[in-house]
């Protein structure tokens, strides 16, 4: 009981202390805007901690967050093993085939108005489906190895960056394309120098979004078989087993990964499309 | 409407696409059949048995279209082979699902706007989980709230309020936002309070934003309650169907709960769509 009344103090005081530190004059600097989500997060962590011992909740419902990063830990091996099968086999190479297809495609679209008219609903379609649906099939098609995960993510990915390279290339204006004319530019160089850069925004709106889902349809298609490794068996079997504390290490893991892998992006983006009135805020 | 016709044209080719990837895979056993049998197979005979195999790696469109027609309309609706049965069931937690996640997004929205120290400390963090892959501690969700007892519908829609959630506590902030300096300021010099502020010129407003974060958000609660189905081993709903058919390798019903979900899906997204337009037409937004 007093762990549950001390979780209840401490996050009245983090309260009180976001609170203080966001009406304070400070709080446009850059250090405050990072310590406020900061203590916000940990706050969770230790009042999840406190409450799950307090109320000493079972195991199997919720593991306290130090049993999850003692479990990660004595885990390493199997974890990056299993890190290895589902992202870098499957889950990244999926999305290097499914973007870059998409791209390609993209760009062939755009250059064609009939093709732009009829494909673009299609694929705006395509997009709202749930497309991990289509899991089952690709394993069955590409079997149990990352092949079927990265077919998965490739199907996935395809359509969300498909329409926004699209959208990207109709970016430029007519002034940006009539200036290039009077220079006596040819297609290929106006797309070149001026089209293609001008739909890096968008590009790279795409490609931030994919990194979510590519994880996602690698993690979906192995509950639908995989050899007996990969986060997603990982994660199907420990909830069978009940080893909870395993669950939550993988999904840390996923976590990371995921959040790393979108940041990656999002500093190539920082790089190429320095340009931007986003960027230069 | 003069895009209808591409539309079609592409509509047509992939379907075209659809019956030649049909032939192509599902030759070899069309092949080895005929071998065992001894026959020697003509081009036709080929073709038609290539989309007619009852267990096809790919099965032809009008195969599953025969099967979604005897799974819907001949099948009574309570019977456990109906897809409107399983359809019933996924689209229920859907949408139970939907409203939960919606409402809890607008009301966290709604506490981001008005309050600067929430603002701070959740708003990196709402927008730091759209980078996890959320989707994977579907079957914990499942398992631990069977665990307590929690069975049924509830689960599911829990996955998919969480899945609804992000899209729009992130839409409506931006949304709850979007008033102009000017028009506030107007709202100031007539003295209204923070209320009603907030009921006569943010919410009016994010009302496009609102709907723009609908339509993702009841796509991703659809593909939360499939996912929700498949880890547990559930009987009922598109996602079992899913499951079940990849077991026993009947391609046949797992296309067909697949085009069913897909029409669920854009049917789901074209009611959000005809609300929006008549709502911000009644408005003067349009």
């Amino acid at each position: 009981m007093n762990l549950v009344i001390l979780a209840l103090i401490i996050w009245i005081l983090a309260w009180f202390l976001n609170v203080k530190l966001a009406d304070s004059s400070l709080s446009d600097s850059r250090f405050i805007k990072f310590l406020v989500p900061t203590i916000f997060g940990t706050t969770i962590v230790v009042v999840w901690e406190l409450l799950v011992r307090g109320w000493q909740v079972p195991l199997v419902i919720l593991p306290p967050p130090s049993l999850v990063i003692i479990t990660a830990f004595e885990n390493l091996g199997i974890l990056w093993k299993d890190l290895n099968q589902t992202f870098f086999k499957g889950a990244l190479r999926g999305y290097l085939i499914g973007c870059g297809s998409a791209i390609i495609v993209g760009v062939l679209v755009e250059r064609y108005e009939a093709l732009r008219l009829g494909m673009l609903p299609v694929a705006n379609f395509m997009a709202a489906l749930p497309i991990v649906g289509t899991a089952p099939i690709l394993v069955m098609w590409f079997g149990f190895d990352w092949e079927s995960k990265a077919a998965v993510v490739v199907v996935m990915v395809f359509f969300p960056m498909l329409i926004n390279t699209v959208a990207g290339l109709q970016e430029s204006t007519k002034i940006q394309n009539d200036l290039l004319q009077t220079y006596a530019a040819s297609k290929t160089q106006t797309f070149l120098k001026l089209r293609f850069p001008a739909a890096m925004p968008f590009i790279f709106n795409g490609l931030k979004i994919c990194t979510t889902l590519a994880l996602i349809g690698a993690i979906v298609a192995e509950f639908f078989g995989s050899p007996t490794l990969g986060m997603g068996f990982r994660i199907s079997t420990s909830v069978g087993q009940l080893a909870l504390d395993m669950v939550w290490a993988e999904i840390v893991v996923a976590a990371l990964a995921g959040s790393l892998f979108y940041g990656l992006m999002a500093i190539i983006e920082k790089g190429v499309t320095f340009w931007h009135p986003s960027q230069r805020g | 409407m003069r895009s209808v016709f591409p539309i079609l044209i592409v509509v047509v080719a992939l379907l075209l696409f659809w019956y030649a990837a049909a032939f192509s895979l599902n030759s070899t056993w069309a092949y080895n059949k005929a071998e065992r049998a001894g026959v020697n197979l003509s081009f036709s005979e080929l073709v038609s048995d290539t989309w007619s195999q009852e267990k096809p790696k790919l099965p032809a469109p009008h195969q599953v279209g025969v099967e979604i027609w005897k799974t819907t309309v001949e099948k009574k609706i309570s019977s456990k082979r109906s897809l409107i049965y399983h359809s019933w069931i996924t689209l229920s937690s859907t949408l139970l699902g939907f409203v939960i996640g919606t409402s809890l997004g607008i009301i966290l929205a709604i506490g981001i706007v008005h309050n600067n120290a929430m603002n701070m400390s959740v708003m990196p963090w709402a927008i730091a989980s759209q980078t996890v892959p959320i989707l994977a501690i579907a079957p914990m969700i499942i398992v631990v709230l069977n665990s307590v007892g929690v069975q049924g519908l509830l689960p599911k829609a829990i996955i998919s309020s969480y899945l609804s959630f992000f899209p729009v506590v992130v839409g409506m902030v931006k949304g709850l936002r979007s008033p102009e300096t000017m028009h506030t300021d107007l709202l100031h010099t007539y003295s209204a309070t923070n209320s009603q502020k907030f009921w006569k010129l943010r919410l009016p407003t994010s009302m496009p934003f609102l709907f723009a974060s609908l339509k993702i958000g009841i796509a991703a609660s659809l593909v939360g309650a499939i996912v929700g189905e498949l880890p547990t081993g559930a009987v009922k709903g598109l996602g079992a169907r899913l499951l079940a058919g990849s077991y026993y390798g009947q391609t046949i019903q797992i296309w067909s709960a697949l085009i069913m979900a897909a029409i669920l899906a854009a049917s789901l997204v074209a009611i959000i769509n005809i609300i929006q337009n008549s709502t911000l037409k009644k408005m003067g937004m349009t």
